[in-house]
């Protein structure tokens, strides 16, 4: 069997599986498996480009794609009414003030001879800096909290078009890469993956508890949309009418029109991704990434810079995580940071590469689609074997009881289990790399 | 001023709670270090294998609290301990037939170990959730206070109380008799002294007849132990909850290479540097410089440097400050 008819039918019998959702369950559900699949895809073309192509260790997915969303929130929200006059511009003083303070510390330790007055005048700046910083930052946060809370208490957005926030995701995504990558690249393999581990914990606390960036664990619901609403679809009789035509009711046909816009979205942005990490894996750098990838001592000897090309390869990577993040805040019209958990968005991603095959584009973008089904079907099906194997016991039985509630928790231990048979049995994937 | 006042408050929100908690950390941040010291990998599996540890031994406490046996003042718990013990004997060993051992003999590279340690650590937090649930859960049974903060007003006379709980007391102790056991053995035993040529060099040791599954065996007994110990002690001391212990990952690891990865001496420094930075800088200060400030001159503020939100920050930005300027860590650990 050739390859091309080999990997054109594993697409097959994902596409297939996807409408067997829409035939059984609903078109709806279909559609947004679709559209998450893409989304999932993109995130792990980001993880593929760290893993496959460099071999990084990157397990801070979550965070990066936190800031997709926080972007999202920035760029698209309007601006919150009174905010800004209230405090903001005393927050971005503070924050300026900060970055200030990091500077000077950064150029006194450049500049200094090494020795305790260095130390200590390094330690003085940070210290001294992060007092003003606290004195500016801390009365002007409780003012932007205090303007409305229960609808606002935030800067709010610069109420541009959401579709922005797509690039401007990848743009935060790569800064907070360039700040864990300029630390932890070049030392040991594992240091990397624990600093990731790091960062993507405290940008979600950061999420979290910083009211006034993104309204914490109160959540920012209604992000505008890039596409339209299904409420003025509904009102609009050229719509209805059309949709009469093709024998489905409005309320149905607006729902699935506004999905099947977020799906082209989506699918234009994967393609130009796709075709970009194509071509790179195919130019002499790709070439070059593999090369220290495989041999890291004799790609130096050959004149490489090894730890500048991991860094390059590690924010470019992470950007794709954040534009990722930032269109599924956009699907979701909200940003809930109490919902990003390490199984999800970061262990979930590194499943879906390594079945669909690291190092081979197309294989994370089955991966992506082939592991979010899975992802969707893992709990009803957890239920529904929970259910075959208590159905001997009687009602109301504890064991009953307690395995029907775990089955929840199912997901955990299969997508561990997956990752750790497919890491065992088939270390290429299901689309290995050439 | 008042500074016997200032120096009892102090000692109950920061050097109390920050031993205790720093001697947590150092049992785990040593499994951590001995497994990367031995197997040469970060093992992410650890925080759940203390969640699944500390799970047998809710479970067992809470037979022999329902059969009413215990001891006393003490938990529960701790006559259980040597059980779960057991029980996460079999689990480690377990799992590294099933897993691990394929990689050792094919010698993969570190990196492929950690995924597959991450793909374990989700497997073990399934079988946690699965078995207990993902909710909070009591097991602490006993006398609360070793000293409580009203009998210390009483007996001293002092306006601070200082609050002393059993679960601290208890935390410091075992730690301690741990901590010796473990250097006893590996200074004193001939499979300890194995272990560290083993450590040191590899290719070495195989030389001179240590059979490296052997090694590997009494690494992951002792692992184990060290796991289920601190996964008990912080649960009685905080609470059970099963996805505490996978954020507990960032600071053990953190007091590792803090440390020194592969140093257990640095483990144990680590574990304490880690955790005396968390407490201070999330503490408010007021009621201490209150004491210590002249008559007037009382801070307004809460003096809290962050707010408890982000302990982890903490760990992380130490962690960053090591990996920059020393990253061999405080004892020369090995870093590449």
């Amino acid at each position: 069997m050739n390859e091309t008819v080999k990997n054109t039918g594993l697409f097959a019998i994902v596409a297939v599986l996807i409408v067997l959702t829409g035939v059984t369950q609903s078109w709806n559900a279909a559609l947004l498996i679709i559209a998450m699949g893409l989304i999932s895809s993109i995130m792990a073309l980001g993880v593929n480009l760290q893993w496959g192509f460099a071999g990084l260790f990157n397990v801070g997915i979550m965070g990066f794609v936190a800031l997709g969303g926080l972007a999202a929130v920035l760029i698209g929200m309007p601006p919150s009414e009174g905010a800004w006059s209230a405090g903001g511009w005393g927050i971005v003083a503070a924050l300026l003030m900060g970055a200030a303070t990091i500077l000077l510390a950064v150029q006194v330790m450049k500049r200094m001879a090494k020795g305790w007055l260095r130390t200590l005048l390094v330690l003085a700046v940070l210290v001294g800096g992060f007092f003003i910083f606290r004195a500016l930052l801390d009365p002007s946060v409780s003012a932007v909290e205090a303007v409305s809370p229960a609808t606002t208490g935030y800067l709010g957005g610069l109420g541009l078009p959401v579709i922005f926030a797509w690039p401007v995701g990848g743009l935060f995504a790569a800064g907070a890469a360039w700040l864990i990558g300029k630390t932890a690249l070049g030392l040991r393999s594992d240091y990397l993956a624990i600093a990731t581990l790091g960062i993507a914990e405290i940008i979600i606390a950061v999420l979290k508890n910083e009211d006034w960036l993104s309204r914490g664990v109160k959540n920012v619901i209604g992000i505008p949309r890039p596409v339209s609403y299904e409420i003025d679809l509904q009102n609009d009789a050229g719509f209805v009418a059309q949709a009469a035509g093709f024998g489905f009711n409005p309320v149905e046909a607006s729902t699935l029109w506004v999905k099947f816009l977020y799906v082209c979205l989506f699918a234009v942005v994967l393609l130009v991704l796709m075709w970009l990490s194509q071509r790179a894996l195919n130019s002499p750098w790709g070439r070059m990434l593999r090369a220290i990838r495989d041999n890291e001592v004799a790609a130096e000897a050959m004149g490489k810079d090894v730890t500048a090309r991991h860094l390059q390869v590690f924010i470019l990577g992470s950007a794709i995580c954040g534009i990722a993040g930032a269109m599924m805040t956009t699907l979701d019209g909200q940003l809930t940071p109490g919902s990003y958990q390490p199984l999800r968005f970061t262990f979930l991603i590194w499943v879906m590469v390594i079945v669909g095959g690291s190092g081979n584009n197309l294989g994370a973008v089955l991966g992506g689609f082939l592991m979010w089904y899975l992802w969707v079907m893992v709990e009803p099906m957890g239920l529904w074997l929970m259910q075959m194997v208590t159905a001997g016991m009687s009602d109301g039985y504890w064991l009953k009881d307690h395995l029907i509630d775990s089955a929840a928790h199912m997901r955990l231990m299969t997508m561990g289990a997956v990752l750790l048979l497919v890491l065992r049995f088939s270390p290429r994937g299901l689309i290995p790399e050439k | 001023m008042d500074l016997l006042n200032a120096f009892v408050a102090l000692a109950n929100y920061v050097l109390v709670p920050g031993i205790a908690y720093g001697s947590q950390l150092a049992l785990g941040a040593l499994g951590v270090t001995l497994v990367y010291g031995i197997l040469r990998f970060s093992n992410f599996a650890h925080g759940d294998t203390m969640a699944l540890g500390a799970m047998s031994a809710v479970l067992i406490t809470w037979g022999f609290q329902s059969l009413g046996l215990s001891l006393g003042v003490l938990p529960t718990a701790l006559l259980a301990l040597p059980f779960a013990i057991i029980i996460t004997i079999g689990l480690l060993l377990g799992t590294d037939k099933l897993v691990y051992s394929f990689y050792r003999e094919k010698k993969a590279k570190p990196v492929i170990f950690v995924i597959v340690s991450l793909g374990v650590t989700f497997v073990y937090n399934g079988i946690t959730r699965f078995i207990i649930g993902a909710e909070d859960q009591r097991f602490l049974d006993g006398e609360r206070f070793i000293i409580s903060a009203r009998d210390f007003k009483e007996m001293t006379g002092l306006e601070e109380g200082l609050a002393i709980k059993t679960t601290q007391g208890l935390t410091v102790v075992t730690a301690v008799i741990v901590v010796a056991a473990l250097f006893w053995f590996l200074n004193k035993t001939r499979s300890g002294k194995s272990m560290r040529a083993y450590s040191d060099n590899e290719d070495l040791a195989l030389l001179s007849g240590i059979n490296p599954e052997r090694v590997v065996m009494i690494t992951w007994i002792i692992v184990a132990c060290l796991a289920t110990t601190a996964g008990v002690l912080y649960g009685l001391d905080k609470s059970f909850k099963p996805f505490t212990y996978f954020q507990l990952l960032l600071p053990i690891f953190a007091a590792a290479i803090v440390g020194g990865l592969g140093s257990p001496i640095g483990a144990i420094a680590g574990g304490f540097v880690i955790a005396f930075s968390e407490v201070t800088i999330t503490y408010a200060w007021k009621k201490v410089f209150g004491y210590l400030a002249p008559e007037g001159l009382a801070p307004d503020g809460l003096v809290q440097l962050l707010s408890t939100d982000y302990k982890f920050a903490v760990s992380f930005v130490i962690l960053l400050i090591v990996l920059l300027f020393k990253p061999t860590g405080l004892f020369k650990g090995q870093s590449v």
